[in-house]
């Protein structure tokens, strides 16, 4: 006997055990929310199992899985940059964009495979066709954009097939854009809520953060006359990415918490800072001339600082939605409520 | 907005024949899954009211299943030392304890013969019995309101009834699957039973159905690499065998049959609880409109579904993927659009 008694109105007295997540708010959690954004929803009573949770705890790898949400944003932008940088004649933004798409390409599916339970079975994923999996249609879309892409960067780097080359560098610009948003999809298509309840503005995010992270790595290593498209493609994306991602904490309701705690939101917060200043330093080092030492210094400052921003954008993305699946308040809270408004209106329909 | 209200109504009109595909009701869910000769909807009616937290369903799964050991722990919260559903744990009994009545009981033994007033009256008078002050609590000794100097019905802390809730949990076999959904191989598949299965012999770990599910059912076997969950028994349901754990249980809780056939005879038995005095009797997942689309396997509670570790209104979370694709096409649409105006815009 614990002495805890579960009652209607939540578990009384329990003495949750050693991995038992409890979830009850504090005042400092409260607190915290503020910077002028109101608490959407009332702190609710709940009842849970020991408070275990509903959900299994989504089994991927950290670094595999949110290694591959940035590196697969990386190489989609990436290769609009490289296409961008072949037709107008910057041919050192189209090489270190294509070598970029290229090598994190083949890092995601190392990566992939890597997370698989039976990696000797990887060939499995193009065993069927299937648009309800979006697993399934992004191992397609891998499977058609992983080759162009190491053939365009293959043609750069040795100067021959140069007509396959370019071929090759405009056909993984057209599958780019949908490289870096439909990991979007792939986590919110989960009963995961803090990934779920994003799925509107979820891939609005992960596409701003693929052309900071792209705008990052041509910033940081093409040489500086080349570079014009890439500051302003990191002022873009980094305002489609932070602005996004504050609309879709506003909407979520009580499934945003998470990624204003603990390790997520440490993650977040710099992210924003990263991103943020970032942008901002490429833009000013643009403005300040691009041939000077000191202004190349900058330039690589802010490249290593959109990298390193994106990066944590999807790792803290990741960790707020396991965070969200460990708790069972995020599961039980919303679903009660949704269902005491469907009481309601019915009784109200009487 | 006339778009919007003709998306809708596409969205809602329902084939007659093969129902929804993504979410709703779905009468034929093995004829939807492309059989022919598809067999009548195989499913579970666990009802909790009977059940007597015995176990014999998890001994019974783990055996027949030849699923291997997980871990012998104690958890020190309630006899529940099993925890919950995983790709090792098929069954799960839950444990819970209330401080609340359970509801008229009827022993069923007879005892009309005997006459307690005057058994009671013989005390202290016959041997075999010792004397009222052997068992009858000293004035003052008990809490105010109790009757002293006779047998107390309260007992010396002050409690009265409790009742101990035990329900058996199993894998839902749900109408729209997400798991099912999910799946890049084609690994979990739907049976001609209509329920669902894994394939082991073609998942590759991907391990995409765990968070898919929305009841925390199935799981990766670490050692092994897998996804694993409840088959509903399918290798005994083609030689016409019931499962494991309905075929286990001594109490009939588990019920195994067609799964309209379990639906009427659910709606009886709650209706005769209720009537019973049991108010708090409620059924679970066997609402065909549900979030889900009914589940296979379907629950009669005694609380809320969250006392169980229940969700309270599962949602297949491919209900939304069509509006999911749509947002992610818009944002490939805008990243593409700023990269050509960047390259656009003649840098100063």
């Amino acid at each position: 006997m614990t002495g805890s008694d579960v009652t209607r109105d939540g578990l009384e007295g329990a003495r949750p055990g050693r991995d038992a997540v409890t979830g009850e708010p504090t005042g400092r959690r409260r607190r915290r929310r503020g910077h002028g954004e109101r608490a959407m929803v009332p702190e609710a009573e709940f009842s849970s199992y020991y408070g275990k949770p509903v959900l299994n705890r989504p089994t991927w790898k950290p670094l595999d899985i949110a290694g591959y949400l940035y590196l697969g944003g990386l190489a989609g932008a990436s290769s609009l940059l490289a296409a961008g940088g072949q037709v107008t004649g910057r041919p050192g933004l189209a090489r270190v964009a294509k070598l970029g798409a290229a090598g994190a390409m083949s890092l995601s599916l190392a990566a992939l495979v890597h997370d698989l339970g039976r990696p000797a079975r990887f060939v499995n994923m193009l065993r069927v066709f299937k648009p309800t999996s979006p697993m399934s249609l992004g191992s397609w879309l891998l499977a058609g954009y992983a080759p162009l892409a190491v053939a365009a960067a293959a043609a750069d780097v040795t100067g021959r097939h140069r007509a396959v080359g370019a071929a090759a560098t405009v056909g993984a610009a057209a599958l780019g854009p949908a490289v870096a948003t439909y990991t979007a999809v792939l986590i919110s298509d989960t009963a995961v809520p803090s990934w779920h309840e994003g799925y509107r503005e979820l891939p609005f995010v992960f596409a701003g953060s693929g052309a900071t992270a792209a705008a990052g790595l041509a910033l940081a290593c093409a040489p500086a006359r080349d570079t014009g498209p890439a500051r302003r493609l990191a002022a873009a994306g980094a305002a489609l990415e932070l602005g996004s991602f504050r609309l879709m904490k506003r909407r979520m309701g009580l499934a945003a918490e998470p990624y204003e705690q603990g390790g997520p939101h440490r993650l977040l917060r710099s992210a924003e800072v990263l991103t943020a200043g970032g942008a901002v330093l490429a833009t000013y080092a643009g403005r300040a001339g691009c041939r000077s030492g000191r202004a190349r210094l900058l330039t690589t400052g802010a490249g290593a600082a959109l990298l390193t921003g994106s990066a944590a954008l999807r790792f803290g993305v990741f960790h707020a939605g396991v965070a969200s699946a460990e708790d069972p308040r995020y599961t039980v809270v919303p679903q009660r409520e949704r269902l005491e408004a469907q009481a309601q209106a019915r009784s109200e329909d009487h | 907005m006339t778009d919007d209200t003709a998306a809708q109504a596409a969205r809602t009109s329902v084939d007659p024949a093969r129902g929804n595909l993504l979410f709703g009701s779905q009468p034929d869910v093995a004829g939807a899954a492309g059989y022919t000769d598809a067999r009548p909807r195989m499913g579970f009616f666990t009802d909790t009211s009977v059940c007597i937290g015995c176990k014999a369903c998890e001994v019974a799964c783990k055996e027949w299943n030849a699923i291997p050991e997980d871990g012998l722990e104690l958890t020190g919260m309630s006899y529940d030392n099993t925890q919950g559903l995983g790709a090792d744990t098929w069954r799960h009994v839950a444990f819970i304890e209330q401080r609340k009545p359970l509801g008229g009981q009827e022993p069923g033994i007879g005892h009309e013969d005997v006459d307690v007033f005057a058994a009671a009256a013989d005390l202290g008078t016959s041997p075999s019995s010792p004397g009222p002050g052997a068992t009858v609590p000293e004035p003052g000794s008990v809490p105010a309101g109790a009757p002293t100097g006779a047998i107390s019905p309260v007992a010396p802390d002050g409690r009265t009834e409790l009742r101990w809730l035990m329900s058996s949990d199993v894998c839902k076999h749900c109408t729209h699957a997400a798991c099912l959904d999910v799946c890049p191989t084609g690994s979990l598949f739907r049976t001609e039973f209509g329920t669902v299965v894994v394939q082991e012999d073609i998942c590759n770990g991907c391990g995409y159905c765990v968070p898919a599910c929305p009841y925390g059912v199935i799981d990766q076997r670490p050692d092994d690499g897998r996804a694993w969950k409840c088959t509903l028994c399918y290798d005994r349901l083609g030689t016409g065998m019931e499962p494991a754990c309905a075929k286990a249980c001594p109490t009939d809780s588990i019920q195994f049959g067609p799964v309209d056939e379990l639906r009427e005879r659910a709606a009886t038995r709650v209706e005769r609880l209720r009537a019973a005095g049991v108010t708090d009797a409620r059924l679970y997942g066997e609402d065909p409109q549900d979030g889900v689309g009914g589940d296979g396997a379907f629950f009669l509670l005694l609380d809320q579904p969250e006392v169980y570790g229940l969700p309270p209104d599962p949602v297949v979370t491919t209900r939304d993927l069509p509006a999911m694709w749509r947002h992610a096409a818009a944002a490939a649409a805008s990243l593409a659009a700023m990269a050509v105006v960047s390259f656009v815009r003649r840098a100063r």
